[in-house]
């Protein structure tokens, strides 16, 4: 653990790697923050001398697409540095150490960085038959979590499983998996839902924690507002032919040739925050509305209880059947019109006949 | 029906040109919905309508247009118009309230159910039996009877603030974080996180209103051939005006 001690400075210069480009990486990373350029050499500064923050970055129920994006973080360095740049302590999916050499690294940084460690969670816990579907090391996920979380001096939810709960928590959710801020309720819990979050995005929170020493401002569903403050559909680059009304209506269609508005084919853009459509993936490359597919709201809770994917109207159950609000309100509104027209023969047949 | 039974309260017409003399039911009058409260009442019913429409295009958009997007801004007059309705429609409905407080008795009346009352229970039974055609006749009443009044309390009252409180919600995503909307209205994604689920719930509205629309237009033409008073009549003038001048 004495590198722990090591400042971000000095670990990249014994990488080699050049003043230059650590200069680079630090104006980069205060425009990906929505910083001003004088924020650069305050990040710069606090690189060069603040000890690296120990994180432990656990895995509970997850299919770990969040460390797939993670390491794929394409700013200039971050793939590189971001893991020097904290000192990630524990990683059970990336570490060296296996079996009770990995396990003692948890009991050791919970003693010697007590209060001063970021507890970072990929996946979730299941509750049902107390923690037993995810056994970590010969315990329950959930106690393990709950011990390292009580020290910790916040969390950092990793993805849609440690926001929202995810696919395992979706309808009807045998297991029980639970969102993690279920379980840690006297830590702050930052947020950085997607499945998986965007690596940029990930790297972008863990750096603002390390520069600033403070936990970024969190939004009323406790994500980052520098990312999560605006909608795919606020800054989707096919917003205009949203507002023209021009909308693609079949995949192979002349709108989807043209790049029409992919609302009708259930795009989740206008529900989902996110920062896709300005930050992109792999390096900027695309995102999936500019690949031709409607976003699916992938970092909104419950999102794949809202499906179908392809429909603008998501389904509601009522016994049993699933339809949407149109087909559900238009049978409804179509018995009561049919009720009221027989309810009117039947008025004007007893009148007349009352007449004679 | 009325006409069985004309005992007392008949009188001859008196200075009509085209038809005097002929004997007639006398009908007391009586002024119950005061001007704001059919101002308000129209106004409603006209936003409903533009809502009702622009709403179910916002979930079920028109067929594309062509062209360039530049040259259009079809989808963008259908949101305009739904949220300029909406906005109107709150203006009204807290006129509305705040003449709950100012007029008479009857603009009260769809603001809370006499839960407690047995003789309003037993003309809920009445009305319920009126309209299963197990009684010839309806009770006479001056404001809304008490099915009705169901129904407005339920539909109109907790309907359009309900309706008011999703929609302000959705709206303050286009307005930002930062906007009154989303000051005043943000709370409900602490209920609903995925604001999916609110757009549900609102378009389930939406079918509520159509519902409630049939009914009540519905109910309102067969009550103003078929009861003892006034119904159309009343909402247009707001003087209710009996047919007989019996007791029960």
């Amino acid at each position: 653990m004495a590198q722990a001690t090591e400042t971000f400075y000095e670990v990249i210069r014994r990488q080699g790697i050049t003043r230059r480009s650590f200069t680079r990486f630090c104006s980069l990373t205060a425009a990906s923050l929505g910083l001003a350029p004088a924020a650069a050499p305050r990040i710069a500064h606090a690189l060069e001398t603040k000890p690296r923050l120990p994180i432990i970055w656990m895995h509970g129920l997850e299919c770990t697409c969040c460390s797939e994006s993670f390491i794929r973080s394409a700013h200039p360095l971050a793939k590189d540095v971001v893991l020097s740049m904290i000192s990630l302590d524990y990683d059970d999916t990336l570490m060296a150490a296996a079996g009770h050499q990995a396990e003692a690294i948890l009991d050791d940084i919970r003693t010697k960085y007590k209060g001063g460690y970021v507890l970072a969670v990929e996946g979730n816990p299941p509750l049902n038959e107390d923690g037993m579907y995810c056994i970590d090391g010969g315990k329950p996920f959930v106690e393990k979590l709950k011990a390292m979380a009580a020290d910790s001096l916040a969390v950092v939810a990793w993805g849609s499983c440690a926001s929202w709960g995810c696919v395992q928590a979706a309808k009807p959710n045998p297991t029980q998996a639970v969102p993690i801020d279920r379980v840690i309720r006297d830590k702050p819990v930052i947020k950085v839902p997607g499945c998986p979050p965007i690596a940029e995005v990930m790297t972008g929170v863990i750096s603002y924690i390390t520069t600033f020493g403070r936990l970024p401002e969190l939004d009323r569903q406790g994500r980052p507002k520098m990312f999560y403050s605006q909608r795919i559909h606020d800054k989707c680059y096919r917003r205009a032919s949203f507002d023209a009304g021009q909308f693609v209506e079949e995949w192979d269609d002349e709108g989807a040739r043209k790049g029409y508005c992919l609302y009708k084919m259930g795009c989740r853009g206008p529900t989902t925050y996110n920062a896709c459509s300005t930050v992109r993936w792999n390096d900027g490359v695309s995102f999936p509305i500019q690949s031709g597919h409607g976003c699916i709201g992938c970092s909104e809770q419950g999102f794949w209880d809202n499906g179908p994917f392809y429909d603008r109207l998501s389904n509601v159950r009522q016994f049993g059947i699933e339809a949407n609000a149109d087909r559900v309100g238009g049978v409804v509104a179509g018995v009561v019109a049919a009720g009221v027209v027989a309810h009117a023969a039947v008025t004007a047949v007893t009148r007349l006949t009352k007449k004679r | 029906m009325s006409g069985a039974t004309r005992t007392n309260g008949s009188s001859r017409f008196r200075g009509v040109v085209d038809l005097a003399g002929v004997q007639t039911d006398r009908g007391a009058t009586i002024y119950v919905y005061e001007a704001p409260v059919r101002v308000w009442h129209w106004v409603n019913a006209l936003c409903v309508a533009v809502l009702i429409v622009t709403g179910y295009l916002i979930g079920a958009p028109p067929p594309s247009v062509t062209g360039e997007a530049s040259a259009h801004f079809q989808f963008g007059y259908i949101r305009f118009a739904h949220f300029a309705a909406g906005q109107v429609l709150t203006v009204f409905f807290m006129m509305r309230i705040y003449w709950a407080f100012m007029g008479n008795r009857h603009a009260r009346q769809i603001f809370y159910l006499p839960f407690w009352s047995a003789t309003w229970w037993k003309g809920v039974w009445w009305e319920a039996k009126w309209y299963l055609f197990l009684t010839a006749e309806p009770k006479k009443y001056v404001a809304h009877n008490p099915l009705a009044h169901i129904a407005m309390f339920f539909t109109v009252t907790l309907g359009n603030i309900g309706m008011i409180i999703t929609g302000f919600a959705l709206y303050s995503e286009d307005a930002g974080r930062d906007s009154w909307q989303a000051r005043l209205f943000g709370w409900v994604f602490t209920l609903f996180p995925n604001s999916q689920d609110v757009r549900t719930l609102h378009h389930l509205g939406l079918w509520v209103i159509v519902t409630f629309t049939i009914l009540h237009i519905y109910a309102a033409v067969r009550e103003e051939i078929m009861s003892r008073q006034t119904m159309i009549a009343t909402m247009i003038s707001g003087e209710r005006q009996f047919r007989d001048d019996r007791d029960d």
